[in-house]
């Protein structure tokens, strides 16, 4: 379970996040959602101890993620940026074993090798291994770095905006993986999602900020609902119900 | 009493300070009688002045027209291999041809420093757009580069205590009869202030020039051929002094914009008022020594521009 | 494979030392072997010492075209070593010890250095282009504001700072080559170290906070091991411009491997034979005295060209 209590968290004179206070149980992909500002990426950052807390407390299975050795944590939680831009030209391979630097530090072994191959075959990479990460597409890029994370073998698996410069494709295919990763391998997912009807087809749980403040939590139905959606993004959107998933019907003019 | 009045003046009063200072005996009040003053005043004293002053001016308005030409506000033609060029050039003519006059080694000069100065300007186009502080920086390493060839050539032909004289800035040997080439680098400043306005066009690129019916292509070949005959001739003169035309027109640019039809005079004030002040400085840190105007202008001209990087103008977004 | 690359590489140095020592040799060897092995030594240690930091450099600012001299640090040394002369006047530097003072100029300008970053990094850290900019200037500053001082003393402190500070490849300081062999070593022990956690940091911060590495210490420590080993090399021979640069872009060109492992052992080895083979080259068959930081800083500069205008905007 991630447990996070009474987190505040400012830049300069500006508040981002005000007293939030959650639980997100273990198992299952849990989406954050919410407008542009409402402080999901940087609850993100904090769980990931890459900006240190400024209050509150954040814990992983009771791991203190501000008192816990950076070390430790990388093996409880992995965590992949938007921002895949690297200055160093590496194969896939040479990124896929760098998953392994939490438990190998630096000198993987057969056992790593394997858990690596795993990755590799699990994410269709095996053809492309030998290949450097700027010969190939934006979509086989992320879909490294992801593997790279899998092969990090930790319970939770933090991803911030993952599906941004994906088209739709490449969009689907991540969110299956990451369903895939929740269900047939037990890890956790914490993903920050824009679109909200990602975040209903392929979560579990969905949790809503606002302005700093979680304004809704549950399921997608629970969530995904007129006026939920009228609190979290303050127009009203009208909501269907396609198969077992609402659907929210943002990019339709307003019904008035 | 108008904001060009009171600089004026203020120019004025530092030229005339500039009179009095150095180390041969000068007596202001008794010039009427004072033989040996007057023979200082107009041997030394006054075309000194009048060397700083046009150097600065024609420095400062070069400035402006290369960054209109390249597009881009931190260039200007000491960072942009110019004056290298033109280094190049009277380094050549020296080597092969030693007993070359003044007119043509001037000429040469001045071409070299267009063709270094065309080469940068085709490299800048091939740069994106969307990276403003990239031409800056090719430019100052091209300098560098155009500079290691010189010193190796240079070293290799006994000629170093040449290029340190061009490539550093220094108006100590300024008498009467050796600066007066300053005085066509000061008309190509006034000529540019002819055809401001269409400098201006140029600056806003090509497709609004040609939209405004402004032939591109030859306003930017006019530009280029300015900027290389006023770098050479201070580089052949009193020699390079960096950074005067990217501080100037940066500063004065922040305070009036860039309708160079307005500020262009600004710019050539300010640019003179800069030099002379340095100059002034290094005349007296160390009486009766004096410290090259190249140098103090090294370090008040990087700190200045470390402030225009670093204190860029918020714009809206 | 890199670990035969490697091998290769020490073959090279060992082949220039070889030429280095033999060619041209008259007289008696008891003179010429300390002579040439001491210059032999500190060229091989300054080439070893720049190619080292500059890879630390890049790896820590996380791209290929900074350089430790590029960013002012040479410069910045030469600076503290003429503030010093001026501070204590010609006579009170000379009067020092050449290795205490070796080690408080070290000390300053690891403080120095450490905060020239800190202001660059912290402001300009996603703007590369206005991060390089601004660290040129700040070279040029340091220059001019050292060739100020220079001009501000006397000459008889002049001429301790010119004996003092205008070493060159051709003029190698060997007094200090004792030391300054201790302090490269004591900073290559260190980033050995690291070694596996630089591969990491390489990846960037996120990734690597991701995967448990410290990365902002380990960023701060590998600074100041970079500032330690540019006051090393600057101290031995002068300001060294691009060669940094050059050494940087062959090691990754010729391991090509992004372990550190293989990347450092390389960099110091194509360094120390670059400034090797370079020197026999030029002092023993062309003749030529003290043009080898010219020639270097012309295709330097040319390199640095070409990386900056082959580098797609990100």
């Amino acid at each position: 379970m991630i447990e996070i209590d009474r987190v505040s968290h400012g830049f300069g004179r500006s508040p981002v996040l005000r007293d939030v206070s959650l639980r997100i149980p273990k198992g299952g992909i849990t989406a954050l959602i919410g407008p542009n500002g409402a402080g999901k990426s940087t609850l993100l950052s904090l769980m990931a101890r890459l900006i240190p807390l400024q209050a509150g407390r954040i814990a992983f299975d009771g791991l203190d993620v501000s008192r816990t050795p950076s070390n430790e944590l990388a093996l409880k939680l992995a965590v992949l940026r938007q921002d895949t831009a690297i200055a160093t030209r590496l194969t896939v391979r040479d990124l896929v074993t760098f998953g392994r630097y939490p438990r190998s530090g630096g000198r993987p072994g057969p056992e790593d090798h394997a858990a690596v191959g795993r990755a590799l075959a699990e994410f269709d990479l095996g053809s492309l291994a030998g290949r450097f990460l700027d010969e190939l597409s934006g979509g086989q890029r992320q879909r490294a770095f992801v593997a790279m994370t899998f092969a990090q073998a930790a319970d939770y698996l933090l991803l911030d905006e993952p599906l941004n410069s994906l088209d739709l494709t490449y969009a689907r295919a991540l969110m299956h993986r990451l369903r895939s990763l929740a269900d047939d391998h037990g890890r956790t997912v914490v993903v920050v999602l824009h679109d909200i009807n990602y975040a209903a087809a392929w979560a579990d749980r969905i949790v809503a900020l606002r302005e700093g403040a979680v304004v809704a939590e549950g399921t997608p139905a629970e969530v995904i609902r007129p006026d939920h959606l009228r609190s979290i993004y303050g127009v009203r959107i009208s909501v269907i119900r396609h198969g077992d998933a609402p659907l929210a019907l943002h990019h339709l003019a307003d019904p008035g | 009493m108008s904001r060009a009045a009171v600089a004026a003046a203020g120019l004025a009063g530092l030229a005339l300070l500039s009179l009095t200072i150095g180390v041969g005996d000068f007596d202001a009040f008794d010039l009427t009688s004072d033989r040996a003053s007057q023979r200082l005043l107009w041997v030394s004293r006054l075309p000194r002045t009048l060397a700083v002053l046009l150097t600065g001016a024609s420095m400062a308005t070069a400035g402006v027209i290369m960054q209109v030409i390249a597009r881009n506000r931190f260039v200007e033609p000491t960072t942009a291999g110019t004056g290298q060029g033109a280094a190049l050039g009277l380094l050549a003519v020296t080597l092969f041809a030693p007993a070359t006059p003044l007119f043509l080694r001037m000429a040469a000069a001045s071409l070299a420093a267009l063709a270094s100065t065309a080469v940068f300007l085709v490299i800048v186009r091939r740069l994106p757009p969307t990276q403003p502080l990239l031409v800056p920086l090719v430019g100052l390493v091209y300098g560098g580069v155009l500079g290691a060839a010189e010193t190796f050539i240079a070293y290799q032909a006994d000629l170093l205590q040449y290029l340190a004289v061009w490539l550093n800035g220094e108006f100590s040997g300024v008498l009467a009869g050796r600066y007066e080439l300053l005085w066509v680098s000061g008309a190509v400043a006034a000529l540019a202030y002819l055809v401001a306005d269409r400098f201006t066009i140029a600056s806003l690129g090509r497709d609004a020039s040609l939209g405004l019916g402004l032939n591109y292509r030859r306003i930017v070949g006019l530009g280029l051929a300015m900027v290389a005959i006023i770098t050479a001739l201070v580089v052949v003169t009193v020699g390079m002094i960096p950074f005067v035309g990217l501080v100037v027109p940066n500063l004065v640019s922040r305070v009036m914009g860039d309708n160079l039809r307005r500020t262009l005079p600004w710019v050539a004030l300010t640019g003179a008022g800069l030099v002379l002040v340095c100059d002034i400085l290094g005349r007296l840190i160390r009486y009766p020594y004096e410290i090259p105007v190249g140098t103090v202008f090294g370090v008040v001209g990087s700190v200045l521009f470390l402030y225009l990087l670093l204190h860029e103008p918020r714009r809206a977004a | 494979m890199p670990r035969d690359r490697l091998l290769v590489l020490a073959a090279l140095l060992a082949l220039a030392a070889l030429a280095f020592m033999t060619l041209g040799a008259k007289g008696s060897w008891s003179f010429l072997l300390p002579f040439r092995g001491l210059r032999l030594a500190a060229l091989a240690l300054v080439g070893a010492a720049v190619g080292v930091a500059t890879v630390l450099f890049q790896t820590v600012t996380g791209n290929r075209i900074l350089t430790p001299s590029i960013m002012g640090f040479d410069a910045l040394y030469v600076l503290l070593q003429t503030a010093l002369v001026f501070l204590l006047g010609g006579l009170g530097y000379a009067m020092l010890d050449a290795r205490p003072k070796f080690l408080a100029e070290t000390g300053l300008m690891m403080l120095a250095s450490a905060s020239l970053l800190g202001l660059l990094l912290g402001r300009g850290r996603h703007d590369l282009h206005r991060m390089l900019l601004v660290g040129v200037i700040f070279g040029t500053l340091f220059r001019s504001l050292a060739a100020f001082l220079q001009r501000l003393m006397d000459p008889n402190a002049f001429a301790v700072l010119q004996g003092a500070s205008f070493a060159s490849f051709g003029s190698v300081e060997t007094d200090l080559l004792a030391l300054a062999a201790l302090l490269a070593g004591a900073g290559g022990a260190a980033t050995w170290r690291l070694r596996h956690a630089l591969d990491v940091v390489a990846l960037g911060r996120a990734p690597a906070i991701g995967l448990g590495v410290g990365y902002d210490a380990i960023g701060r420590f590998t600074l100041l091991i970079v500032a330690l080993l540019v006051s090393v090399s600057t101290a031995l021979v002068g300001p060294v411009a691009f060669f940094g640069l050059i050494v940087a872009s062959l090691a990754h060109l010729v391991v090509r491997s992004p372990h550190h492992a293989h990347l450092l052992p390389a960099a110091a080895l194509i360094g120390a034979t670059i400034l090797v083979a370079g020197q026999t080259l030029f002092e023993r068959v062309l003749g030529l005295q003290s043009t080898l930081s010219v020639v270097i800083e012309f295709a330097g500069g040319l390199l640095f060209l070409a990386l900056l205008l082959r580098a797609r905007p990100t």
